[in-house]
């Protein structure tokens, strides 16, 4: 999107004012950006080069990598991730669009008290309560399952899921809709044939939004499981005891765990800002 | 009123109670059982190790907690640790959005670039800072110092609340720059016109145009971050372990403490009904100015 | 192929009620316009014929049969909304197919019967187009097309030339009028636009404030309105009011004095009017003309030329009145200017705004468009109810 420069004013200082912005601009985001670059580069070095001087100058291979898999199984790890990750947002879609529909196209006195009330349980904080979420997992050896991983995170993303649907649903013309009423659709035909179809890229983004979250969540993860079903966030928090040597295996073992998050993050950014403020900002 | 328009409404309340029923139901016992759970807990003698030690506690476990000046310390590093992110990302991601919201070349790719640590998992980006960034021998901060002279400074042990605000400070960032560069792009740009017609610099169009218009996305940034950042955790959980000492322990990981390593569940519900009350605070006015943009 | 009886129709939303009870008979293949300012009840009122929004009481009748529990598709309608409201991700065949497709019609039929609509409307070359490809005049012959493949009794149209530019709002009304003719089909028809309403209804129904002002053809309504909400929104530019006094008064016609002293005669029945009384007197621009010697006079404030016609807007006794007058009228603004009227093109209005009732009725007043298309010949027994 191209906005025009509301602030350099015209003219030849206007051209060097520029090229400075541009160059602090990239400056600010490399420097941001430095640490995962550093990061990805280390996956590439042998464990000796990882903690040698700095350096951008190195032959890369793909040691790591191989150590990562061979020594820990790193693949286990992934697969509850995305076990956890999509499980809890496709369930989580499930719950939420008949209840996102109900409120966007049956809304009653009600509904934005339903709403704001959905939002207020995300502000529970975590930590209050672990410890009956605990115990209640222990007694019903939920524990260290993938199952009990995706209840939380499926409760836990509802409220965003919920609320992100509810404002899709509702920038949805309702003329369409009626449309279909008018043509003889039932419910269901109207869900299928022309809202499904017509907001599958708000769907789109609030699954991956809920995906994200899923996947980097690590709380309940690193508090409700051990080793089974321990997804990435919990085994990347392994790395944390045996400290130097593994840097380059820590290194290629996240390059691979924010990887595909990331590109996701990259590609939904826009949609994601609607979904992190309810709405608040468009 | 007829027959019709009674059984009609009916129906339709009807279908929107039961479309919505099965969120709602999962939502109020995810809320009310846990919480119904920590409050009684809160009140009881209850210790995982001391199986026998049982019964009413009353106040007990809050006279220990609020007497406990664990809890206090934990209370103060809360709030240096929120009070000092806020005041970095907020300031900072203001000002980045303005400056990333100039034309560039490559502007798109820098955007990427800078809000990208939003998306790397807390336990990744502990730990890359941890270990390749803030480590005293070979961490990059180390060879930076010695480049210039300095001595490096071993971050964790010296300063390890600083460490901790730094790594937070980095996630949370981008998040503030993403939400305030969205806000921007819906800044009317004949409203800057207007202004320069009318003779401000760009300095005035900052503090007269554009803070003003960021000033509802700021506040949500503020609301939405603290209720993340007042229960840190996987970052220390991966860092200091709290320590040294106390020095890094917030209340989200002192009610980890004790209740997942102390194992004593009254104390750690009691904790976690402060945690509640705190949140709710914040939350309280969150919710309020969602409710008062629902209406928009 | 179809009737419509609305009876004692009420609608509220919680505490507000934007319908107050209308009665209403659309006979068999009559064009019906709803006509009324923005929130006058009037869309509401065609989305309740539709089945989209519930009567709070009261009944809708479909050739006799009460529908008010029947569900939008089984009424035998077809709407064409506002906003066309075409399926963006269907082409538009499948736009046009739709219903017919939920109906579980076997897809040589559908195509059958969307190809024959297409023709219709010189649809033809677009049928594989999404909407989004179309230009708005395409896209609302296809929300057209959509309503015509359903072979419904009665069409519903909600304000459907709006969105289009004013060139092709007439060309799309012409469109309209030949369909009629050619589907012979019932047709209602919702606009705020009183030209469309004028040009294209067999029967008009004026609404304001949920409620009906004057149900009739239009040359009835713009000849004999009911009241002066009617005489003020029928007609363009808008009639001329001001205030008369009454003299004298009686069956045989209302004696007043106009602004400037000059007395008129007003062919008005004005049994229980009392002399003294103010009373309102309305008159059209087009019915003012510029007379040396005319009853009234006043100042020229601004001065519209469109060629053939001028409008004068003139200062009388701090009143601004529009006169239309010829495009050749030499004034000029600033000018004095004296005009008069033919008193029985006058209209008088009590103070609750209610016509006194003309004492003979307009030759034209019956017409309607269906008798403009029969012949010319069958004005003489014309005679307003």
């Amino acid at each position: 999107m191209s906005t025009p420069n509301s602030y350099a004013a015209p003219g030849g200082s206007g051209r060097f004012k520029r090229l400075l912005l541009a160059l602090l601009a990239w400056a600010v985001a490399l420097v941001i950006f430095f640490p995962i670059l550093w990061m990805v580069l280390t996956g590439f070095k042998t464990e000796t080069a990882a903690i040698a001087d700095p350096s951008f100058i190195f032959s890369p291979t793909l040691e790591s990598y191989q150590a990562v898999q061979a020594r820990s199984g790193y693949a286990r790890f992934a697969l509850n991730s995305v076990a956890v990750a999509f499980g809890s947002t496709a369930l989580a879609l499930l719950i939420a669009i008949p209840s996102a529909y109900a409120m966007a196209f049956l809304p009653t006195r009600r509904t934005k008290g339903t709403l704001l009330w959905m939002l207020s349980t995300k502000m529970l904080p975590p930590v209050g309560v672990l410890v009956p979420i605990y115990l209640i997992f222990r007694d019903v050896g939920l524990l260290d399952t993938r199952t009990g991983l995706i209840l939380v995170y499926t409760l836990m993303n509802l409220p965003i899921v919920v609320w992100m649907l509810y404002t899709f649903f509702k920038d949805m013309p309702r003329d369409i809709l009626e449309a279909g009423r008018m043509d003889g659709a039932s419910t269901l035909q109207e869900v299928v044939y022309l809202l499904l179809p017509l907001t599958l890229p708000g769907i789109a983004s609030t699954g991956l939004l809920s995906v994200i979250l899923s996947w980097n969540e690590a709380f309940w993860s690193l508090n409700l499981t051990s080793s089974k079903a321990a997804p990435l966030t919990a085994y990347i928090a392994s790395f944390s005891s045996p400290e130097g040597l593994f840097w380059a295996k820590l290194s290629a073992a996240s390059t691979m765990a924010i990887a595909p998050i990331l590109i996701l993050g990259w590609m939904t950014q826009k949609q994601m800002v609607r979904g992190l403020t309810f709405g608040a900002v468009k | 009123m007829t027959r019709t328009r009674a059984s009609g409404r009916r129906v339709g309340g009807f279908r929107a109670l039961s479309l919505q029923a099965p969120a709602v139901t999962l939502l109020l016992l995810w809320m009310l059982i846990p919480l119904g759970m920590t409050v009684w807990f809160s009140f009881q003698r209850y210790n995982l190790l001391m199986p026998g030690m049982t019964g009413f506690a009353g106040f007990e476990n809050y006279e220990y907690l609020l007497t406990d000046p664990a809890l206090w310390s934990a209370m103060g590093t809360t709030l240096l640790l929120v009070g000092w992110v806020l005041a970095i990302t907020v300031v900072g991601g203001t000002l980045l959005a303005v400056l990333f919201q100039q034309p560039f070349l490559g502007r798109g790719v820098a955007r990427v670039l800078a809000i990208s640590p939003f998306f790397v998992m807390p336990t990744v980006s502990a730990l890359v800072w941890k270990n390749m960034m803030m480590h005293p021998s070979s961490g990059v901060l180390a060879w930076l110092s010695n480049q210039f002279g300095l001595p490096a400074i071993d971050w964790f042990s010296s300063l390890p609340l600083t460490s901790i605000i730094i790594i937070v400070a980095w996630q949370w960032l981008p998040f503030a720059l993403l939400i305030l560069l969205t806000a921007l792009q819906s800044l009317d740009e004949d409203q800057v016109e207007a202004a320069r017609m009318d003779g401000a610099g760009p300095v005035a169009i900052f503090f007269y145009i554009t803070l003003p218009h960021l000033k509802r996305a700021i506040s949500v940034v503020i609301m939405i971050e603290m209720i993340f950042l007042l229960t840190i955790f996987a970052e220390i959980f991966v860092t200091t372990s709290g320590g040294p000492g106390l020095a890094t322990t917030n209340l989200a990981y002192l009610i980890y403490i004790r209740a997942l390593l102390d194992f004593d569940v009254g104390i750690a519900s009691a904790g976690g009904v402060v945690a509640i009350i705190l949140a709710n605070i914040v939350a309280i006015f969150l919710v309020r100015m969602v409710a008062k943009n629902l209406d928009d | 192929m179809a009737t419509l009886a609305l009876n004692n129709i009420v609608k509220r939303f919680g505490d507000t009620e934007v319908i107050k009870g209308v009665n209403l008979n659309v006979e068999d293949r009559e064009f019906v316009v709803f006509v009324g300012p923005s929130g006058c009840g009037k869309s509401t009122l065609m989305r309740m014929i539709a089945g989209l929004e519930s009567a709070t009481s009261g009944d809708i009748l479909i050739d006799g049969e009460r529908m008010n529990d029947v569900g939008p598709a089984d009424r035998g309608l077809a709407m064409v909304f506002q906003s066309y409201a075409l399926y963006p991700h269907m082409s538009v065949e499948d736009n046009m197919g739709f219903s017919m497709r939920l109906a579980g019609v076997p897809k040589a039929q559908r195509r059958a019967r969307v190809l024959e609509a297409a023709k219709i409307l010189q649809l033809e070359p677009l049928l594989d187009r999404k909407p989004r490809a179309l230009s708005g005049g395409q896209r609302q012959r296809v929300a057209i097309g959509r309503a015509i493949v359903r072979n419904p009794s009665i069409f519903l149209f909600d304000e459907p030339l709006s969105n289009l530019d004013a060139a092709l709002r007439v060309q799309m009304r012409i469109e309209l009028a030949r369909l009629h003719e050619e589907l012979d089909a019932t047709m209602i028809y919702v606009t705020h636009d009183q030209i469309e309403a004028m040009t294209m209804a067999d029967k008009i129904v004026v609404l304001h404030d949920g409620v009906v002002e004057q149900v009739g053809s239009p040359m009835s309504l713009y000849h004999h309105p009911r009241n002066r909400f009617v005489a003020g929104f029928i007609g363009s530019p808008k009639m001329n009011f001001f205030a008369v006094t009454v003299v004298s008064a009686g069956a045989d016609g209302v004696e007043v004095t106009l602004p400037g002293g000059a007395a008129c005669h007003v062919p008005v029945n004005g049994e229980g009017v009392a002399p003294g009384a103010t009373l309102e007197l309305g008159v059209r621009p087009e019915h003012l003309s510029i007379e040396e010697a005319g009853t009234l006079g006043g100042r020229i404030q601004v001065l519209e030329r469109l060629g053939g016609q001028t409008s004068l807007y003139v200062e009388m006794e701090s009143q601004l009145l529009t006169i239309m007058a010829d495009g050749d009228v030499a004034y000029r603004v600033h000018d004095s200017v004296r005009f008069g009227f033919d008193a029985s093109r006058a209209h008088l209005f009590d103070q609750t705004g209610l016509a006194l009732e003309s004492l003979k009725a307009h030759p034209l007043a019956a017409l309607t468009r269906q008798d403009n298309r029969a012949e010319a010949g069958t004005q003489s027994e014309e005679a307003a109810p």
